[in-house]
Protein backbone atom coordinates (compact mmCIF):
# COMPACT_ATOMS: atom_id res chain seq x y z
CA UNK A 1 0.00 0.00 0.00
CA UNK A 2 1.90 3.45 -0.71
CA UNK A 3 1.35 6.13 1.04
CA UNK A 4 -1.28 8.09 -0.97
CA UNK A 5 -3.78 5.24 -0.55
CA UNK A 6 -2.73 5.16 3.51
CA UNK A 7 -4.01 8.98 3.99
CA UNK A 8 -7.17 8.05 1.75
CA UNK A 9 -7.38 5.03 4.21
CA UNK A 10 -7.14 7.23 7.21
CA UNK A 11 -8.96 10.08 5.81
CA UNK A 12 -12.40 7.72 4.75
CA UNK A 13 -12.50 6.55 8.36
CA UNK A 14 -12.55 10.26 9.94
CA UNK A 15 -15.40 12.95 10.12
CA UNK A 16 -12.59 15.65 9.20
CA UNK A 17 -13.03 14.77 5.32
CA UNK A 18 -16.81 15.56 4.58
CA UNK A 19 -17.15 18.00 7.08
CA UNK A 20 -14.81 20.17 5.80
CA UNK A 21 -15.84 19.04 2.09
CA UNK A 22 -19.63 20.06 3.07
CA UNK A 23 -18.54 23.80 4.07
CA UNK A 24 -16.38 24.25 1.33
CA UNK A 25 -19.37 22.77 -1.27
CA UNK A 26 -21.32 25.04 0.66
CA UNK A 27 -19.20 28.01 0.42
CA UNK A 28 -18.03 27.40 -3.37
CA UNK A 29 -22.02 28.17 -3.45
CA UNK A 30 -22.84 31.07 -1.36
CA UNK A 31 -19.99 32.36 -3.48
CA UNK A 32 -21.48 31.67 -6.91
CA UNK A 33 -24.83 33.03 -5.17
CA UNK A 34 -23.20 36.48 -4.30
CA UNK A 35 -21.18 36.73 -7.94
CA UNK A 36 -24.76 36.02 -10.00
CA UNK A 37 -26.43 39.01 -7.45
CA UNK A 38 -28.45 37.15 -5.34
CA UNK A 39 -30.47 35.44 -8.27
CA UNK A 40 -32.40 32.49 -7.02
CA UNK A 41 -31.43 30.19 -10.00
CA UNK A 42 -28.19 30.25 -8.30
CA UNK A 43 -29.69 28.84 -4.79
CA UNK A 44 -26.82 27.71 -2.47
CA UNK A 45 -27.69 24.38 -1.44
CA UNK A 46 -28.60 23.20 -4.83
CA UNK A 47 -24.82 23.88 -5.68
CA UNK A 48 -23.61 22.73 -2.85
CA UNK A 49 -25.73 19.25 -2.97
CA UNK A 50 -24.65 18.96 -6.67
CA UNK A 51 -20.64 19.48 -6.07
CA UNK A 52 -21.09 16.79 -3.08
CA UNK A 53 -22.79 14.35 -4.94
CA UNK A 54 -20.57 14.48 -7.72
CA UNK A 55 -17.59 14.44 -5.59
CA UNK A 56 -18.87 11.58 -3.57
CA UNK A 57 -19.62 9.83 -7.12
CA UNK A 58 -16.17 10.17 -8.11
CA UNK A 59 -14.44 9.20 -5.18
CA UNK A 60 -17.13 6.14 -4.81
CA UNK A 61 -17.93 7.16 -1.19
CA UNK A 62 -21.59 6.00 0.28
CA UNK A 63 -23.86 8.73 1.47
CA UNK A 64 -23.47 7.16 4.51
CA UNK A 65 -19.95 7.70 5.04
CA UNK A 66 -20.55 11.01 4.12
CA UNK A 67 -23.26 11.48 6.50
CA UNK A 68 -20.39 10.70 9.28
CA UNK A 69 -18.82 13.74 8.97
CA UNK A 70 -21.80 15.55 7.60
CA UNK A 71 -23.81 15.03 10.62
CA UNK A 72 -22.25 17.60 12.30
CA UNK A 73 -23.84 19.96 10.23
CA UNK A 74 -26.85 18.55 10.10
CA UNK A 75 -26.91 18.68 13.85
CA UNK A 76 -27.16 22.57 13.79
CA UNK A 77 -30.69 22.36 12.39
CA UNK A 78 -32.33 21.54 15.50
CA UNK A 79 -30.63 25.00 17.25
CA UNK A 80 -30.85 26.77 13.92
CA UNK A 81 -34.87 25.77 14.33
CA UNK A 82 -35.03 27.20 18.14
CA UNK A 83 -33.34 30.13 17.14
CA UNK A 84 -36.61 31.14 14.59
CA UNK A 85 -38.31 31.73 17.67
CA UNK A 86 -36.28 35.15 17.70
CA UNK A 87 -37.57 36.98 14.34
CA UNK A 88 -40.94 34.84 15.89
CA UNK A 89 -40.95 37.01 18.70
CA UNK A 90 -39.84 40.41 17.65
CA UNK A 91 -42.46 40.19 15.07
CA UNK A 92 -45.66 39.14 17.34
CA UNK A 93 -46.90 42.53 17.43
CA UNK A 94 -47.52 42.30 13.92
CA UNK A 95 -48.53 38.60 13.49
CA UNK A 96 -50.90 39.74 16.06
CA UNK A 97 -52.73 42.88 13.64
CA UNK A 98 -52.27 39.73 10.29
CA UNK A 99 -54.23 36.70 12.60
CA UNK A 100 -56.62 36.41 10.14
CA UNK A 101 -54.45 36.62 6.83
CA UNK A 102 -52.19 34.17 8.39
CA UNK A 103 -54.97 31.97 9.73
CA UNK A 104 -56.38 31.96 5.91
CA UNK A 105 -53.61 31.01 4.59
CA UNK A 106 -51.87 28.41 6.29
CA UNK A 107 -55.05 26.69 5.46
CA UNK A 108 -55.40 27.36 2.00
CA UNK A 109 -51.38 27.15 1.59
CA UNK A 110 -50.95 23.84 3.58
CA UNK A 111 -54.23 22.19 1.90
CA UNK A 112 -53.25 23.31 -1.24
CA UNK A 113 -49.70 21.92 -0.80
CA UNK A 114 -50.77 17.98 0.42
CA UNK A 115 -53.86 17.49 -2.33
CA UNK A 116 -51.90 18.75 -5.37
CA UNK A 117 -49.05 16.85 -4.96
CA UNK A 118 -51.21 13.58 -4.28
CA UNK A 119 -53.32 14.28 -6.85
CA UNK A 120 -50.31 14.45 -9.85
CA UNK A 121 -48.84 11.58 -7.83
CA UNK A 122 -52.13 9.98 -8.44
CA UNK A 123 -52.16 10.92 -12.40
CA UNK A 124 -48.74 9.25 -12.56
CA UNK A 125 -49.54 6.04 -10.10
CA UNK A 126 -47.41 6.31 -7.61
CA UNK A 127 -47.83 3.75 -5.12
CA UNK A 128 -48.78 3.81 -1.70
CA UNK A 129 -45.47 4.13 0.08
CA UNK A 130 -43.76 7.04 -2.56
CA UNK A 131 -47.87 9.27 -1.60
CA UNK A 132 -47.17 9.05 1.75
CA UNK A 133 -43.45 9.75 1.50
CA UNK A 134 -45.25 13.17 -0.83
CA UNK A 135 -47.81 13.87 1.16
CA UNK A 136 -45.71 16.09 4.05
CA UNK A 137 -43.03 17.01 1.52
CA UNK A 138 -43.98 21.16 2.16
CA UNK A 139 -43.11 20.83 5.79
CA UNK A 140 -39.89 21.26 7.58
CA UNK A 141 -37.18 17.75 7.30
CA UNK A 142 -37.56 16.43 10.93
CA UNK A 143 -41.45 17.08 10.78
CA UNK A 144 -41.91 15.27 7.53
CA UNK A 145 -40.03 12.51 8.14
CA UNK A 146 -42.00 12.01 11.58
CA UNK A 147 -44.86 12.03 9.26
CA UNK A 148 -43.85 10.07 6.48
CA UNK A 149 -43.15 7.37 8.90
CA UNK A 150 -46.27 7.04 10.70
CA UNK A 151 -48.10 6.40 7.28
CA UNK A 152 -45.80 3.76 6.11
CA UNK A 153 -43.55 6.32 3.59
CA UNK A 154 -39.89 5.81 3.19
CA UNK A 155 -37.97 8.51 5.83
CA UNK A 156 -35.45 9.14 4.15
CA UNK A 157 -36.98 9.74 0.30
CA UNK A 158 -39.42 11.94 1.98
CA UNK A 159 -36.35 13.89 3.25
CA UNK A 160 -35.17 14.26 0.04
CA UNK A 161 -38.60 15.46 -1.42
CA UNK A 162 -38.31 17.98 1.49
CA UNK A 163 -35.32 19.41 0.38
CA UNK A 164 -35.94 19.06 -3.34
CA UNK A 165 -39.03 20.66 -2.28
CA UNK A 166 -37.49 23.66 -0.36
CA UNK A 167 -34.61 24.01 -3.26
CA UNK A 168 -37.46 24.16 -5.71
CA UNK A 169 -39.61 26.68 -3.85
CA UNK A 170 -36.46 29.37 -2.83
CA UNK A 171 -35.70 29.18 -6.54
CA UNK A 172 -39.35 29.89 -8.01
CA UNK A 173 -40.80 31.89 -5.25
CA UNK A 174 -39.44 35.44 -6.26
CA UNK A 175 -40.35 35.32 -10.18
CA UNK A 176 -43.67 33.70 -9.38
CA UNK A 177 -44.94 36.00 -7.04
CA UNK A 178 -43.10 39.22 -8.99
CA UNK A 179 -45.54 37.63 -11.83
CA UNK A 180 -48.47 37.58 -9.49
CA UNK A 181 -47.80 41.17 -8.81
CA UNK A 182 -47.75 40.10 -4.94
CA UNK A 183 -46.26 42.84 -3.35
CA UNK A 184 -47.08 42.66 0.69
CA UNK A 185 -43.33 41.15 2.38
CA UNK A 186 -45.58 39.19 4.55
CA UNK A 187 -47.68 37.69 2.59
CA UNK A 188 -44.53 36.79 0.10
CA UNK A 189 -43.03 35.50 2.74
CA UNK A 190 -45.77 33.50 4.73
CA UNK A 191 -46.47 31.75 1.47
CA UNK A 192 -43.01 30.77 1.03
CA UNK A 193 -42.41 29.21 4.51
CA UNK A 194 -45.82 27.26 4.44
CA UNK A 195 -44.81 25.53 0.89
CA UNK A 196 -40.91 25.52 1.28
CA UNK A 197 -40.39 25.12 5.16
CA UNK A 198 -36.84 26.47 6.45
CA UNK A 199 -34.93 26.41 2.80
CA UNK A 200 -38.14 28.96 1.54
CA UNK A 201 -37.51 30.43 4.60
CA UNK A 202 -33.71 30.91 4.55
CA UNK A 203 -34.12 32.51 0.81
CA UNK A 204 -36.62 35.27 1.64
CA UNK A 205 -34.56 36.00 5.07
CA UNK A 206 -32.19 36.74 2.02
CA UNK A 207 -34.74 38.94 0.05
CA UNK A 208 -36.48 40.71 2.83
CA UNK A 209 -36.30 40.89 6.28
CA UNK A 210 -40.35 40.94 7.26
CA UNK A 211 -40.66 38.25 4.16
CA UNK A 212 -37.90 36.18 6.51
CA UNK A 213 -40.05 36.74 9.56
CA UNK A 214 -43.46 35.65 8.02
CA UNK A 215 -41.46 32.95 6.28
CA UNK A 216 -40.52 31.73 9.91
CA UNK A 217 -43.74 32.03 11.24
CA UNK A 218 -45.66 29.74 7.73
CA UNK A 219 -42.85 27.16 8.62
CA UNK A 220 -43.74 26.65 12.08
CA UNK A 221 -47.40 26.90 11.75
CA UNK A 222 -47.67 24.24 8.70
CA UNK A 223 -45.40 21.76 10.99
CA UNK A 224 -48.06 21.51 13.37
CA UNK A 225 -50.85 21.82 10.62
CA UNK A 226 -49.71 19.04 7.96
CA UNK A 227 -48.88 16.77 11.00
CA UNK A 228 -52.66 16.68 11.23
CA UNK A 229 -53.91 17.16 7.67
CA UNK A 230 -51.70 14.82 6.00
CA UNK A 231 -53.09 11.73 7.68
CA UNK A 232 -56.65 12.80 6.68
CA UNK A 233 -55.79 13.93 3.05
CA UNK A 234 -54.10 10.60 2.11
CA UNK A 235 -57.04 8.42 3.37
CA UNK A 236 -59.05 10.16 1.11
CA UNK A 237 -56.13 8.73 -1.66
CA UNK B 1 -21.28 32.65 22.94
CA UNK B 2 -20.71 29.89 24.84
CA UNK B 3 -23.70 31.12 27.46
CA UNK B 4 -26.35 31.77 24.90
CA UNK B 5 -25.39 28.04 22.87
CA UNK B 6 -26.08 26.35 26.07
CA UNK B 7 -29.84 28.27 26.40
CA UNK B 8 -30.64 27.42 22.99
CA UNK B 9 -29.58 23.83 23.28
CA UNK B 10 -31.21 23.64 26.61
CA UNK B 11 -34.36 24.27 24.68
CA UNK B 12 -33.68 21.97 21.86
CA UNK B 13 -33.28 19.22 24.96
CA UNK B 14 -36.11 20.50 26.55
CA UNK B 15 -38.55 20.64 23.43
CA UNK B 16 -37.05 16.93 22.77
CA UNK B 17 -38.03 15.62 26.37
CA UNK B 18 -41.78 17.28 25.91
CA UNK B 19 -42.39 16.22 22.47
CA UNK B 20 -41.06 12.14 23.57
CA UNK B 21 -42.76 12.35 26.65
CA UNK B 22 -45.76 13.97 26.02
CA UNK B 23 -46.08 12.44 22.34
CA UNK B 24 -46.93 15.72 20.64
CA UNK B 25 -47.07 15.51 16.73
CA UNK B 26 -44.18 18.52 17.27
CA UNK B 27 -40.66 17.69 16.98
CA UNK B 28 -38.55 18.58 19.77
CA UNK B 29 -36.47 21.75 17.97
CA UNK B 30 -40.09 23.02 16.73
CA UNK B 31 -41.46 22.51 20.67
CA UNK B 32 -38.43 24.25 21.35
CA UNK B 33 -39.22 27.31 18.83
CA UNK B 34 -42.74 27.77 20.66
CA UNK B 35 -40.95 27.78 24.66
CA UNK B 36 -38.74 30.07 23.28
CA UNK B 37 -41.20 32.94 21.82
CA UNK B 38 -43.04 32.18 24.96
CA UNK B 39 -40.16 32.45 27.62
CA UNK B 40 -38.68 35.73 25.66
CA UNK B 41 -41.95 37.32 26.01
CA UNK B 42 -42.36 36.32 30.02
CA UNK B 43 -38.13 37.81 30.26
CA UNK B 44 -37.74 40.26 27.30
CA UNK B 45 -33.77 40.72 28.16
CA UNK B 46 -33.32 36.68 27.06
CA UNK B 47 -34.14 37.91 23.54
CA UNK B 48 -31.23 40.36 23.70
CA UNK B 49 -28.67 38.02 25.36
CA UNK B 50 -29.54 35.24 22.29
CA UNK B 51 -29.61 37.81 19.54
CA UNK B 52 -25.75 37.60 18.30
CA UNK B 53 -25.80 34.11 18.62
CA UNK B 54 -29.46 33.40 17.11
CA UNK B 55 -28.50 35.26 14.22
CA UNK B 56 -25.42 34.22 13.33
CA UNK B 57 -26.52 30.74 13.05
CA UNK B 58 -29.44 32.50 11.06
CA UNK B 59 -27.49 33.95 8.99
CA UNK B 60 -26.30 30.28 7.38
CA UNK B 61 -29.42 28.48 7.85
CA UNK B 62 -29.13 27.29 4.04
CA UNK B 63 -25.85 25.62 4.71
CA UNK B 64 -27.76 23.43 7.69
CA UNK B 65 -29.99 21.37 4.97
CA UNK B 66 -26.92 20.09 2.44
CA UNK B 67 -26.25 16.84 4.43
CA UNK B 68 -29.86 16.00 3.96
CA UNK B 69 -29.48 16.95 0.45
CA UNK B 70 -26.97 15.05 -0.35
CA UNK B 71 -29.13 12.27 0.69
CA UNK B 72 -30.62 12.28 -3.12
CA UNK B 73 -27.84 10.24 -4.10
CA UNK B 74 -28.80 7.16 -2.35
CA UNK B 75 -32.51 7.74 -3.71
CA UNK B 76 -31.06 7.74 -7.01
CA UNK B 77 -32.80 4.60 -8.33
CA UNK B 78 -36.52 5.37 -6.90
CA UNK B 79 -35.86 8.74 -8.32
CA UNK B 80 -35.26 7.56 -11.81
CA UNK B 81 -38.24 4.99 -12.03
CA UNK B 82 -40.50 7.89 -10.74
CA UNK B 83 -38.75 10.83 -11.53
CA UNK B 84 -41.41 12.03 -13.65
CA UNK B 85 -44.35 11.71 -11.34
CA UNK B 86 -42.38 12.98 -8.43
CA UNK B 87 -41.19 15.58 -9.97
CA UNK B 88 -44.63 17.13 -11.49
CA UNK B 89 -46.24 16.67 -7.84
CA UNK B 90 -42.90 18.25 -6.68
CA UNK B 91 -43.02 21.39 -9.01
CA UNK B 92 -46.63 21.42 -9.48
CA UNK B 93 -47.88 21.67 -5.88
CA UNK B 94 -45.05 23.81 -4.90
CA UNK B 95 -46.31 26.50 -7.81
CA UNK B 96 -49.68 26.18 -6.44
CA UNK B 97 -49.37 26.32 -2.44
CA UNK B 98 -47.21 29.34 -2.88
CA UNK B 99 -49.74 31.26 -5.20
CA UNK B 100 -52.21 30.10 -3.40
CA UNK B 101 -50.73 31.24 -0.09
CA UNK B 102 -49.69 34.65 -1.06
CA UNK B 103 -52.97 35.60 -2.92
CA UNK B 104 -54.94 34.66 -0.29
CA UNK B 105 -52.98 36.55 2.94
CA UNK B 106 -53.21 39.31 0.66
CA UNK B 107 -56.87 39.37 -0.19
CA UNK B 108 -57.45 38.58 3.50
CA UNK B 109 -55.30 41.58 4.59
CA UNK B 110 -57.16 43.56 2.05
CA UNK B 111 -60.21 42.36 3.34
CA UNK B 112 -60.06 42.86 7.01
CA UNK B 113 -58.01 45.98 6.65
CA UNK B 114 -54.99 43.80 8.47
CA UNK B 115 -52.29 46.33 6.92
CA UNK B 116 -48.29 46.16 8.06
CA UNK B 117 -46.94 49.22 11.13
Amino acid sequence: MNDAALIWSYLASQPLLWLTATLAAYWAGDTIFRASGRRSIANPVLIAVVILAVVLGISGTAYQTYFEGAQFVHFMLGPATVCLGLPLYDNLRRIRRAALPVIAALFVGSLTAVVSALLIGRAFGLDRSLMASLAPKSTTAPVAIGIAESLGGQPTLAAVLVLLTGIFGAVIATPLLNALRVTDWRARGFAVGVAAHGIGTARAFQVNETAGAFAGIGMGLNAVLTAILAPLVLSLF
Amino acid sequence: MIPALTIILSFQLIGEVASRGLGLPLPGPVVGLVLLVLCCVLRPELAEKLRGVAQGLLGHLSLFFVPAGVGVIAHLPTLAQHGIGLALALVGSTVLAIAAGALTFAAVARMTGAGDE
